[in-house]
């Protein structure tokens, strides 16, 4: 439906950080998982692009913070801010990403570090509910709230939903910053939420 | 050693230590009555300077019980040995339920910085509720920003350090509770850090006021990486959003974001050299109606 080579892939942020923390976290008692440092961002996120080696030309990920209790702003700029810049320097995208969990405690560190860089990224900040975080503009957000609504538009309808030029031009924006996919297909475009909802 | 030790007398104390720097040094902390986290970190940095001209300084111990026994349940001693010499210290008792956030914990690895924050979540949501008055979320932001504190030691410093935190009933000085935290080590300090990169384009005005200022009013780093040296600016975005004061020591100067409750002076210069950076913020409870100001 998609035309993604692949089924998306899951990564457990949690998970990864206890295997990266290893003998770290056999020093300390707390449950409590902390990715925080940058060193450890680091490994973090070069353990989530080893996943993604084997993901093909075109991926689609859900980067999932749920059992994440705290992000600092090192950690969110290596495991989020680098991540993304790495896979969007290439036009088209070869690489989406939606982060899950990115729940209150972890909002203000991420959408700092995104407003930065001059990145966003679709993240889901309550269970099924959907935002843009970090640097986008007032019409990128309003027609991704649209496409989001709506799931797709297909080629055929892309000029009766968004008649207005400006609007056309913000969702290629879209596309191109890796907010939406556009089939390579069809055309069509997808909110990435509705690419992973059969992962939530 | 004056009567007491912390946040206000901390630099004159400094200024002693390195007039006298590369002496047999003996500390001489027996009428000591009052001692807050800057000044048991300090003490121990004192310490760390004075016997880097070779001979471990003696540390005189106080003589009020009161003031060993809050040393001894903040770690101070545990923390003490190797830094100086001493006659046995009483011994350990657990702090217990207390105001203490954090016991001094020494920071020289990644690992250490985990195990900060491990650690002082386990106290922060209840203190910063219960003594400031914060919303239950403060304890992540609390967190947050220690790690970013300390991260500037193992990123920065080329040196190791500590941390300490505890509340306080600033009664008489502003009529609340306070948390004190204090963050030192005796690296490399500030200007030492952003020499090699930017000392040049500042030539004849570069010193420890020049790079204080560069670091914590304009964001820069040693590292050219665009994602790099915004840790110091959340810190002072989030002081300011509790109306909370910070202040940054470093070779001669001092540089802060001073609230409107304080009357520090936002930037000192010409003081005695001092290795490394020493960090110091003072978070108040909440009242209605602090509006964040502050000048730096």
């Amino acid at each position: 439906m998609t035309d993604l080579p692949r089924e998306p892939i899951a990564i457990d942020v949690g998970q990864v950080l206890g295997e990266v923390l290893g003998d770290v976290r056999k020093s300390v008692t707390s449950l409590y998982a902390g990715l925080v440092t940058r060193q450890t961002g680091r490994a973090v996120r070069a353990a989530i692009e080893t996943r993604l080696q084997g993901a093909g030309t075109l991926s689609l990920s859900l980067i999932d913070f749920s059992e994440v209790a705290i992000i600092d702003f090192s950690c969110a700029d290596e495991v989020v801010a680098k991540l993304l810049q790495r896979y969007l320097d290439r036009e088209p995208p070869s690489a989406f990403f939606v982060f899950r969990g990115v729940h209150e405690p972890h909002r203000d560190q991420i959408e700092t570090v995104l407003r930065r860089q001059g990145l966003a990224a679709v993240v889901e900040s309550q269970p099924g509910i959907f935002c843009v975080a970090g640097g986008h503009t007032e019409c990128e957000g309003r027609v991704w709230a649209v496409l989001e609504e709506r799931g797709s538009v297909g080629p055929d309808e892309v000029e009766r939903v968004f008649p207005l030029l400006d609007d056309r031009a913000a969702l290629d924006g879209l596309v191109q910053r890796g907010l939406a996919f556009r089939s390579p297909r069809t055309s069509g475009v997808t909110a990435l939420s509705r690419m992973v909802h059969h992962l939530l | 050693m004056p009567a007491s030790l912390d946040h206000r007398s901390i630099d004159d104390f400094f200024d002693d230590v390195a007039e006298h720097a590369g002496q047999r040094a003996l500390v001489d902390a027996r009428h000591l009555r009052w001692v807050d986290p800057d000044g048991m970190v300090g003490l121990l940095l004192t310490g760390t300077v004075a016997g880097r001209g070779g001979a471990r300084p003696r540390l005189g111990l106080p003589e009020s019980p009161d003031v060993t026994g809050y040393l001894s349940r903040m770690g101070f001693f545990e923390a003490a040995r190797g830094v100086f010499d001493f006659d046995a210290a009483p011994r350990r008792t657990p702090a217990g339920r207390s105001d203490v956030l954090l016991e001094i914990t020494s920071v020289a690895s990644n690992a250490d910085v985990h195990a900060v924050v491990d650690r002082v979540q386990g106290q922060a949501g209840m203190i910063l509720a219960s003594r400031l008055d914060y919303p239950p979320s403060a304890a992540v932001q609390f967190s947050v920003m220690l790690s970013e504190l300390c991260q500037n030691i193992v990123e920065h410093a080329e040196a190791p350090g500590w941390v300490a935190a505890q509340a306080y009933n600033w009664a008489r000085r502003l009529g609340r509770f306070v948390v004190v935290i204090s963050v030192m080590d005796g690296g490399c300090g500030f200007r030492g850090s952003l020499m090699e990169e930017h000392a040049a384009r500042y030539g004849d005005r570069w010193g420890d006021a020049t790079a204080l200022e560069a670091a914590f009013l304009h964001g820069l780093t040693r590292f050219p990486d665009s994602g790099r040296g915004q840790g110091i600016q959340q810190i002072r975005r989030q002081v300011r959003r509790w109306d909370g004061a910070i202040t940054i020591r470093s070779g001669t100067a001092r540089i802060g974001q001073v609230p409107a409750w304080d009357d520090a002076p936002p930037l000192v210069d010409g003081l005695a050299p001092f290795p490394g950076s020493q960090i110091s913020i003072v978070l108040p409870a909440h009242v209605d109606g602090a509006d964040g100001g502050a000048r730096a």
